[in-house]
């Protein structure tokens, strides 16, 4: 009841309780970065890590005095890269789930419902089986960009009659197309005969060896995502009552709906492409926060990207740094993430909690 | 004013689902659309609403064509209660009435003291409020109904469309809900277009009424003159008594079992 109470105080958007839990979760993930590029095979204090990275930004590089040579390059070549991909991944799938629900109406969407990962899986496999590395280490993140674009866009015109795209339409035509690839890929793996395990390892997912050139593609992706989205956030409350009523409240239903999912696709597809396929992240991340912030898009957005990034970040660090052995990303979100769902669900069905 | 609709018709992929209509809705009047499932008067709904597009005719908005408005400008305009709605997310009362303001509230701001007094007053009016705090996903569907009635009353426009907006609700709350839209049409002048399936109830409120018959007009006119035993024969094949009542002041309709 506590929470109910909470969230009618700030009847606004910006209530202060919505402030304070942006803030919080935000300096979360500032000490999580923090924290994690210290974490490893070689262990850096978080001071040493704070006084590299302002060095680096300020250039003065006093800061670096009496340290060991070898901590800079560690923190800015290997593990930065790694950490902001992750958390950048992180908050691009939770944000493309967030929206993916509020359009499809089905709190159980995902960024994959409409086949954008078995695309991209389809087109990796295929550039990873023609060893295509005409653009070096692009070659296999184009070619699953490409599917999953390719994918979506199918996935888009199967399901589209005279009055729009209805969710059924497209969960039904997402489900149908993602098959056909999944029956697709199988087909490569047996193609790829030894070859296989270089597939099947990038299928789980790995944030191993990134660069800053993927940093920056992910988050410029990222970005521009979630500030499409969140400028529609309003409009997707009004989606989630039926596109005839946003319409007469004023929202163009069908441009809106088809903005917003070609948005959430491309920023799950650029992930995707970046990491593998890595699951749970979309559709459990927006579930937690919609019991935080209420389901009102405005809150729920920011907290999502934020929380994604936070929780894809700690899963990234435990297999990095805290497992003896590294086990593919992928796995350990639907290991934890999976089981956790499970957790909610009941609560959900024992009327427990509203979400 | 009001509504010019001059011959529309309207086809959902091949099937021709309205066939050349043409009407005049004066404003001020609160118009009930009779007619059997599937004869057209949900989609008849949308049209005027501007959310689909007519085939062929035209349908004038005080004088523009109705094409021609911004959706937000008609949000300002136009409200609807619609038939069917689900809801999978777990908005409460409140900010479902809240919704109701959007038109008149910029993208990024808190609602203004105005937009929180007219929500606040629409739910005493409705008998919402007391429930304010309350999920959509865990009402019943009667308390629903009346919540996104009193969204489309906080959306306050001189036309309201209402799609069997009662069929969910017990008669107290039925007259309760109607009789705040006929007030409004009675004092400010508004117009109210409601489909309703209960002829009788049609007859208490709507002083004008529209028969549709298989996507085109059967009857139209007011009630007193339309609501004839020919035009229920004619419209739903069912023989009937159509009388004059006292009581409520208005024509009746009694159905024997056939």
């Amino acid at each position: 009841m506590k929470k109910i109470k909470q969230r009618n105080k700030g009847t606004g958007y910006l209530g202060s309780a919505w402030g304070a839990q942006t803030f919080f979760l935000f300096i979360t993930l500032c000490i999580v970065i923090i924290v994690s590029t210290g974490m490893g095979y070689i262990s850096i204090s978080s001071a040493d890590v704070l006084k590299i990275i302002t060095a680096k930004l300020t250039g003065k590089n006093a800061f670096l005095s009496g340290m060991d040579a070898l901590f800079p390059v560690v923190v800015m070549d290997v593990r930065l890269p790694r950490i902001l991909t992750a958390a950048i991944v992180g908050g691009g799938l939770a944000l493309s789930g967030c929206v993916f629900q509020g359009i499809l109406l089905n709190p159980l969407a995902d960024p994959y419902t409409l086949g954008v990962s078995a695309g991209a899986a389809f087109g990796a496999s295929i550039a990873l089986l023609i060893n295509f590395s005409f653009i070096g280490s692009y070659s296999v993140p184009l070619f699953a960009f490409t599917g999953a674009t390719i994918t979506l866009l199918f996935v888009l015109y199967l399901s589209s009659s005279s009055g729009g795209v209805s969710s059924n339409n497209l969960i039904l035509s997402g489900i149908i197309v993602a098959s056909i690839l999944t029956a697709g890929l199988s087909f490569l793996k047996y193609l790829a005969d030894e070859h296989v395990s270089v597939i099947v390892f990038w299928l789980m997912g790995s944030f191993g060896s990134r660069t800053w050139g993927d940093v920056g593609i992910t988050l410029l992706f990222v970005m521009i995502g979630f500030s499409i989205s969140l400028f529609f956030s309003r409009d997707l409350n009004l989606l989630a009552m039926g596109d005839r009523t946003a319409s007469s409240l004023g929202v163009e239903a069908r441009r809106v709906m088809l903005m917003m999912l070609i948005t959430a696709s491309l920023v799950a597809a650029v992930c995707v492409s970046v990491s593998g396929i890595i699951g749970f992240v979309g559709l459990l991340v927006p579930h937690m926060m919609r019991s935080l912030t209420g389901p009102d898009n405005r809150r729920l957005i920011p907290a999502s990207l934020l929380c994604g990034a936070i929780l894809l970040l700690c899963a990234d660090t435990i297999t990095r740094a805290v497992l003896p052995h590294e086990i593919p990303i992928g796995v350990l979100t639907a290991l934890i993430g999976g089981p956790f769902f499970c957790y909610i669900f009941r609560q959900k069905q024992m009327g427990k909690t509203s979400v | 004013m009001g509504f010019h609709i001059d011959h529309i018709c309207f086809s959902y992929e091949e099937r021709k689902v309205l066939n050349d209509i043409s009407l005049l809705l004066d404003p001020g009047h609160f118009y009930g659309i009779v007619g059997p499932n599937g004869c057209g008067k949900t989609t008849f709904i949308d049209l005027l609403m501007g959310h689909r597009r007519i085939t062929s005719g035209s349908i004038l908005y005080k004088g523009k064509n109705i094409a021609s408005y911004s959706r937000k400008a008609l949000a300002k305009e136009i409200s609807l209660v619609p038939q069917n709605f689900y809801i999978n997310f777990p908005f409460n009362a409140r900010e479902i009435v809240m919704m109701g303001r959007y038109p008149y509230i910029p993208r990024f701001s808190p609602p203004s003291a105005e937009d929180i007094q007219v929500a606040d007053e629409i739910m005493m009016k409705t008998g919402t409020k007391k429930f304010e705090d309350r999920y959509m996903t865990e009402m019943s569907g009667g308390e629903r109904q009346r919540v996104i009635f009193a969204r489309a009353l906080a959306q306050d426009t001189p036309v309201l469309m209402l799609d069997e907006a009662t069929s969910n609700l017990d008669i107290s709350h039925t007259l309760n809900l109607l009789d705040i839209v006929a007030d409004k049409v009675k004092q400010k002048g508004n117009t109210v277009i409601a489909v309703i399936q209960d002829i009788n109830l049609a007859a208490t409120y709507c002083d004008r009424m529209i028969f549709m018959k298989q996507g085109g007009i059967a009857a139209y006119g007011d009630t007193d003159e339309v609501l004839t035993e020919e035009t229920i024969k004619t419209v739903f094949n069912v023989s009937s008594k159509v009388y004059s009542e006292p009581y409520s002041n208005s024509k009746k309709v009694a159905f024997i079992r056939e």
